[in-house]
């Protein structure tokens, strides 16, 4: 079964008198545990593909099943439970909560979004900081870590609740090559070890090497790539 | 709900300075508020105090239309033996009563054998007198408070001793219309000197009832006034209830009502004077609410502003609307207790310090009135609730905006 399936997906944004259709009536499929790239220049629509898939943004026609469930039609409500059940999010500017340790902005989801019992949550959250190279750094806040490390412990806030699916939206773009790098392939061993899917995008085609399955948006319009990088999925 | 509160609470922590300065104008609120009704709390009550203890009584009794024309000292709006009678047996079933005392009332010409002066006098049974207002007695400013005083004996207003140059000791002579309009006159020992206190019969002088008898040659039962004490001030309004009840729906064989009820808030100016410190006080209050509302809501709106991105962070990986919600309104939530504790804790504390310094102030005539506040626990309770009531309502708003906020478009705010 696969994690994501859209027929004919379109989404048109209508401001004012202007119309701008981001997407064009796409369609595609992604299977378990595959490491996705969705590339192209600005403008491309690489956002606005992501935000549908995450649940952020309805699509205006079309057709779009994410973990088999149909959201094209889902109120705030039950898309954010959604989220919350099925999706991790990594954000170009990490976005930790600054108030939050690392520790507790792992633990958020767990705790705010899915409420685990605390004893559960703590050995949890503790694996995954281990996971991602930060299990001694649980004590400090994001201001006192790097952006390389923030980027780690958004990678362990998205994987925290056994998501099915992580979306990263540009996670590198605020990272220098080296650790953009690290980090791409931290999220794959992540993949190769919790058997997640995940999709990004980039408008850096360097990153692209490390890279399974690469879409190719050009102006709302989709072609697929296999690498040379693919290693099958699991 | 744990979680909540320590995400709150980390982010009022976050700008220690803004919480402080709210906090701070929410605990200056909760001062004066509460040192407010405490103060005035009890200006009011001790002088509704010195009031009906040492002058009024709670409750006066008169025949209908005597307080209408109380400035004449009218004799002939007396109430008769057959009406005492039926008063003193009313008062006898009430059980909140005290005590009462039977007054005649009277305006005399007053001489010191070189000058004549008027004089308005209260005549009185001092047992009964001393009973019905327990503070009269330290009024007397000179001469001998045991007793109240004896027939033959006169106290005098501050006013007339000064105005007269009458010292204590000094005989003078009273003369007295009756009734009929003959004269009457009596010689009198000054006994004592009374201090002046404001409010009607204020600057009255007292005599033994029985010498007024026989000024005014009233040889029968017969007072103006009978006034009244109860036991607990409280029990004001039933008393009063019951008494108008039982007294004053009678009439007469013309049809008219025979007896007339006061409480002495009909009587004394001052109940105006408390009732303009409860106005205050209920202003105060409102004001209290303006500046927690004010204060709270312009925090919160500003606190959603700088958070958009966290909001929109916290949004899409699944926080739902109502957690958003419930996460500013408990920052609000928290404030306002912060700042209502710490008011709270300063007002008991001054209180308290207030109580133990013993600060006297003047009013009127009066020196040396000793204030001492005091605080109920529910004008605590309430202000306590109100305050924190209004920072919840206040950071609704705000809340309620950032729990609405699409994800999307907040995580591209910069
Ligand atoms: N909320 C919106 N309202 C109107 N037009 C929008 C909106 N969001 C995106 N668009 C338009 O849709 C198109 C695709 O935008 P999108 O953000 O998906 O591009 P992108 O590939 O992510 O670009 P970038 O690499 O700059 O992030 C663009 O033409 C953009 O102007
Ligand atoms: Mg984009």
């Amino acid at each position: 079964m696969s994690v994501i399936v859209a027929k004919q997906l379109t989404k048109t944004y209508v401001t004012g008198d202007i119309k701008v259709e981001a997407i064009r009536g796409v369609d595609f499929s992604i299977e378990p545990a595959s490491f996705v790239s969705f590339i192209g220049p600005s403008g491309s629509g690489k956002s606005t593909l992501l935000n549908m898939i995450g649940c952020l943004d309805p699509p205006t026609a079309g057709l779009l099943e994410v973990v088999g469930q149909e959201i094209t039609n889902l109120n705030r409500q039950d898309a954010a439970r959604f989220r919350g059940e099925h999706i991790g999010f990594v954000f170009q500017d990490f976005n930790l909560i600054p108030v939050l340790t690392v520790f507790e902005n792992v633990e958020y989801p767990l705790q705010m979004v899915q409420s685990w019992p605390k004893e559960k949550r703590r050995e949890r959250v503790q694996e995954m900081l281990e996971a991602v190279g930060m299990g001694d750094q649980g004590n400090k806040y994001p201001s006192q870590i790097s952006g390389g490390q923030k980027q780690r412990v958004a990678v362990a806030r998205a994987l925290v609740t056994n998501a099915k699916l992580v979306l990263a939206d540009e996670p590198t773009a605020n990272l220098d090559r080296e650790t953009a790098t690290m980090v791409i392939d931290l999220m794959k061993k992540m993949r190769d070890e919790y058997q997640t899917t995940f999709v990004f995008s980039t408008h850096d085609p360097r990153i692209v090497d490390n890279v399974e399955i690469t879409f190719e948006l050009e102006d709302g319009t989709l072609h697929r790539h296999e690498t040379s990088a693919g290693g099958g999925h699991g | 709900m744990g979680n909540i509160f320590k995400l709150a609470a980390r982010n009022l922590f976050r700008y220690k300075r803004r919480t402080m300065l709210t906090s701070m104008l929410i605990t200056l609120g909760v001062v004066a508020v509460l040192l407010f009704i405490s103060i005035s709390g009890s200006f009011k009550s001790l002088m509704i105090g010195q009031i009906t203890d040492s002058m009024l009584g709670h409750i006066q009794i008169h025949k209908k239309g005597y307080l209408a024309s109380v400035d004449s000292l009218p004799l002939n709006r007396n109430l008769t033996g057959k009406q005492i009678d039926k008063v003193v047996q009313v008062l006898g079933e009430e059980n909140a009563v005290e005590a009462y005392s039977m007054r005649i009332r009277l305006g005399a010409m007053f001489s010191n054998f070189t000058e004549t002066t008027n004089i308005r006098l209260n005549a009185v049974t001092p047992t009964d007198e001393m009973k019905t207002a327990p503070l009269l007695t330290e009024r007397i400013l000179e001469g001998e408070q045991d007793g109240l005083l004896k027939p033959g004996e006169l106290l005098i207003p501050e006013l007339i001793a000064k105005g007269m140059k009458v010292k204590v000791g000094d005989g003078i002579v009273l003369v007295a219309n009756n009734k009929d309009g003959s004269v009457n006159g009596q010689n009198f020992m000054v006994r004592g000197i009374l201090e002046g206190i404001s409010g009607p019969g204020g600057r009255d002088g007292m005599v033994h009832i029985d010498d007024a008898k026989a000024l005014l040659r009233i040889g029968a039962a017969e007072v103006s006034e009978i006034a009244i004490r109860l036991k607990d001030i409280d029990q004001l309004q039933g008393v009063y209830a019951s008494l108008q009840q039982n007294l004053g729906g009678m009439q007469n064989q013309q049809g008219q009502p025979v007896f007339e009820v006061h409480t002495w808030e009909a009587i004394s100016p001052f109940f105006n004077i408390a009732k303009m410190i409860d106005l205050m006080t209920f202003f105060i209050k409102i004001m209290l609410v303006a500046i927690v509302l004010v204060s709270i809501m312009n925090v919160m709106i500003m606190a959603v502003y700088e958070r958009i991105n966290e909001i929109g962070t916290i949004s899409a990986i699944g926080t739902l609307p109502s957690k958003i919600l419930g996460l500013f309104v408990v920052e609000g939530f928290l404030m306002g207790v912060l700042g209502t504790a710490v008011g709270t804790i300063i007002s008991l504390v001054s209180i308290a310090v207030m109580n133990a310094t013993q600060i006297s102030f003047d009013f009127g005539r009066q020196t040396g009135l000793l204030l001492s506040p005091t605080i109920g626990a529910n004008d605590v309770i309430l202000v306590v609730v109100i305050v924190i009531a209004i920072a919840v309502i206040a950071s609704l708003q705000p809340a309620w905006k950032a729990s609405k906020m699409d994800p999307i478009t907040a995580l591209k705010h910069v």
